[in-house]
């Protein structure tokens, strides 16, 4: 852990803007480049940046939620994503979509999305865990 | 339909992920553990039953067409070997509820076996080449995490070894991948098996062929490559080496009779008769490695490589009789070393070491470990009835049907030297009474009631296992002939996946 | 292509065969990077055009490389990413507990029998140091008892 006054300010700064920006990646995924692995990398490091300027302790009281657990629950989300196909009489993972609205307005939202949002969630955890573990080996 | 197929895959991974949710309540984490493992078993006979009565199964994930998506595939060999790994998960398990410390159990050891489990049975379960490399990948991540687990020095030691070798043998894995692909254009195994007779660069499907062998042979343990084996197995807890030693190996076997059938059928004069001297000088290494060891488990890790070489025999004779030999071998060998593990594990309980030189007396002791040990170590080394004889009847039988007496007789002497260290461990561990004293072994009366139900429990059914194979060998061999007459013929396969439209 | 591929797989050997633990562990990021690039050129190359579909078209336009390889590649990143962060800590942890990282002084798992000969494992150049060090601390004692005795 660095006492750096400049590091610390920017983190201020850096760590929102990151993490708006790992969502909007997230969301822009399914049609344009970007997605939930590459989101879920800009999270990891905003936060692993927080850790870098305050510590890892601050770090994790910041996340709330043990990466451990956020990686299991991304698990869950993804395998969620692949059985509502089963009551259409799908295959596993097959996508189903939910629209709202008509035309050019239509608001499409679909198993995709849950998966992405599991490999968010998995990337951010996985990453996470190495990244906070060694930095506590340090101390 | 695809249901039955991805269901053995998805319950130990959402396992796994609820037990890292209940990360620190270790009751719940237990429960969760056993629960799921019980779980995993039921979809593993669902899938079985319905090879058995329908033949082979083939699902695209997605509802993708079959070169472009995913397939998963069961075949008659698959869903055995899936039954096998269900039926071994779930009694591994509950030994490992008994067997586990506190401080290994903490650390995430359930999680880390449902992984193992979930890359265990997608490996086999796959029909893509690529997939097979990332269920490989799940399945060695466990491994290495399982290896480490509770880091002690020895352990850290062995899972160093286990690594780095392993990792070398990924990347030969991915190489081959990546060249085939270049070739062909595809990774689907059935898609493969149709466009390689029309590649026209022979010499470099022979290569990849070879690259293929040495990344699988690594995996399984084969002769120049084993190294890494007797340098890890003895070294972690007992309930996990004994799913590392039943599961691990298995796969890389699979994957090496998988495409050295399907896939890499034009040169068998060459590849297949490179597996044939491989697997001779990997069983003669083997139990020649495990008669000079003087440690339980040390023992039982050469003689894993030995075995390894039955498998490859069976694979390299290409023959109908030799195939189901291998296939009847896998099946058999899974079950008796798994439980050989987990009597060694009882052993230390009972005497409190595993080298050879400080134990005995468990003759007097416990004689019911004395039956528990002797089933599974006299099928192991093939003597009638059990299981291992009616494996080794059928391999030696199909080596001398082609006239390779070299290799028959290779197969009998070494089962002859595997009852030669399994009589090592008779005289030092049961007859020759305890160093310091009778009063050090305990016997099995001096556990407690649940230690007794769940440790010598799935001992018990495996053993049982083993001799109902022996006995009653004919519905077994029936199978292992359906996987075999599958694994030659090639074309049900092949419909199976290609046929599959959505 | 194909020569960068032969140098890094050439120099991951080098650095596999070495003793010390960190560097085989370079060996094998290295060589990973070297398969990565074998499935790439699998796929075959064409500078400056991205396989995305225009705009109201159907299919790709022109010659294009393979997307495939490059999707393998990717996750054959992610997972070599795992693995070798996992061997990263596994190294340091041994490390940490048996205090080498000499692969040839960790025979602990597979102890040595009693009547065999072991070349001596440490590193010369370390006896060197220890040595000197040794040296330099004597020449320091000796002066500083010779400083201690100048007054008296």
């Amino acid at each position: 852990m660095t006492e750096s006054l400049i590091l610390r300010t920017a983190t201020r700064l850096l760590l929102s803007l990151m993490l708006l920006f790992s969502i909007f990646i997230l969301l822009r995924g399914h049609n344009e480049p970007g997605g939930g692995f590459i989101g879920g990398l800009i999270a990891a490091s905003a936060f692993a940046l927080h850790s870098i300027a305050f510590g890892p302790a601050a770090a994790r009281q910041l996340m709330v939620i043990d990466p451990k657990a956020l990686a299991a629950a991304g698990v869950l989300c993804a395998v969620a994503a692949g059985l509502p196909a089963a009551l259409f009489g799908d295959a596993f993972m097959r996508a189903q979509w939910l629209h709202w609205g008509e035309g050019e307005a239509t608001f499409h939202v679909g198993t995709p999305l849950l998966f992405d949002i599991g490999v968010f969630l998995v990337v951010i955890g996985a990453v996470l865990t190495i990244v906070l573990a060694l930095e506590e080996e340090d101390v | 339909m695809s249901w039955f197929l991805i269901a053995p895959i998805l319950v130990p991974m959402t396992t796994a992920a609820l037990a890292v949710l209940l990360w620190n309540q270790r009751p719940a984490q237990r429960a969760v553990s056993a629960c799921g493992a019980g779980l995993h078993l039921i979809t593993t006979i669902l899938l079985m039953v319905q090879v058995w009565r329908g033949g082979i199964l083939a699902g695209q994930m997605g509802d993708w067409p079959a070169p472009f998506g995913i397939t998963l595939v069961a075949d008659h060999l698959s869903a055995v070997m899936v039954l096998i790994t269900g039926v071994m998960g779930f009694g591994v398990c509950l030994y490992s509820l008994s067997d586990m410390n506190e401080n290994r159990e903490n650390n995430g050891f359930h999680p880390l076996y449902h992984v193992l489990l979930t890359g265990v049975t997608g490996a086999f379960i796959t029909g893509d080449l690529f997939n097979l490399y990332v269920w490989f990948e799940v399945m060695l991540i466990a491994s290495f995490a399982l290896l480490a687990l509770g880091s002690e020095k020895e352990q850290l030691d062995g899972a160093i070894k286990y690594a780095a070798i392993n990792l070398v043998s990924t990347v030969m894995f991915l190489i081959a991948i990546g060249t085939l692909y270049g070739l062909t254009g595809t990774l689907n195994m059935a898609d493969l098996a149709l466009r390689l007779p029309h590649v026209e660069q022979r010499g470099l499907v022979t290569t990849i062929a070879v690259l293929f062998m040495i990344a699988f042979g690594i995996k399984s343990a084969v002769f120049p490559l084993f190294f890494w084996l007797p340098a890890s197995y003895h070294t972690p807890a007992v309930a996990v080496s004994a799913i590392f030693a039943g599961l691990l190996t298995k796969v890389g076997v699979y994957a090496l009779v998988r495409t050295f059938t399907l896939i890499f059928t034009s040169d068998v004069a060459y590849t297949h008769g490179a597996l044939l001297v491989v697997a001779g000088l990997t069983m003669v290494t083997g139990v020649l490695g495990a008669a000079a060891q003087n440690e339980i488990r040390r023992i039982l890790s050469f003689h894993i490589i030995s075995q390894i070489g039955y498998m490859i025999m069976g694979l390299a004779l290409y023959t109908p009789l030799g195939l189901i030999g291998a296939v009847f071998y896998l099946v058999h060998h899974i079950i008796v070393k798994t439980n050989l593990f987990l009597v060694a594990g009882i052993i230390r309980r009972l005497t409190g070491s595993m080298e050879l030189k400080r134990i005995g007396g468990l003759y007097k002791a416990s004689p019911l470990l004395v039956v528990l040990f002797l089933i599974p170590a006299l099928s192991l080394s093939g003597i009638p009835p059990l299981s291992g004889f009616w494996a080794k009847l059928v391999l030696i039988r199909a080596s001398l049907e082609i006239g390779s007496y070299a290799i028959a007789a290779t197969a009998v002497l070494v089962g002859a030297l595997t009852l030669f260290s399994m009589t090592k461990i008779w005289g030092e561990a049961f007859w020759k009474p305890h160093p310091e004293g009778p009063a050090r072994t305990l016997g099995i009366g001096d556990l407690t009631a649940t230690e007794r139900a769940l440790l010598i429990g799935p001992i018990m059914v495996f053993a049982a296992l083993t001799i109902a194979i022996g006995l009653w060998a004919q519905p077994f061999l029936d199978l292992a002939t359906r996987a075999s007459g599958e694994l030659l013929e090639r074309t049900p396969y092949i419909d199976a996946v290609m046929g599959v439209r959505p | 292509m194909a020569f960068t591929v032969g140098a890094m797989a050439a120099g991951s050997v080098y650095l596999l065969l070495s003793h010390n633990l960190v560097r085989v562990l370079f060996g094998l990021i290295l060589l990973s990077n070297a398969a990565n690039f074998v499935i790439f050129s699998a796929g075959g190359m064409v500078e400056g055009a991205p396989p995305l579909i225009a705009k109201g078209a159907r299919d790709l336009a022109g010659v294009h490389a393979n997307p495939l390889p490059q999707a393998l590649i990717l996750t054959a990143i992610v997972i070599s990413f795992g693995l070798l962060a996992f061997a990263l800590v596994l190294v340091y942890r041994t490390y940490q507990e048996l205090g080498t990282i000499d692969s040839d002084r960790m025979r602990l798992a597979e102890p040595p029998y009693d009547d065999q000969d072991i070349p001596e494992p440490e590193n010369p150049h370390r006896i060197h140091v220890r040595d000197a060090a040794r040296r330099v601390g004597n020449r320091v004692d000796n002066r500083m008892s010779a400083n201690g005795s100048d007054p008296a």
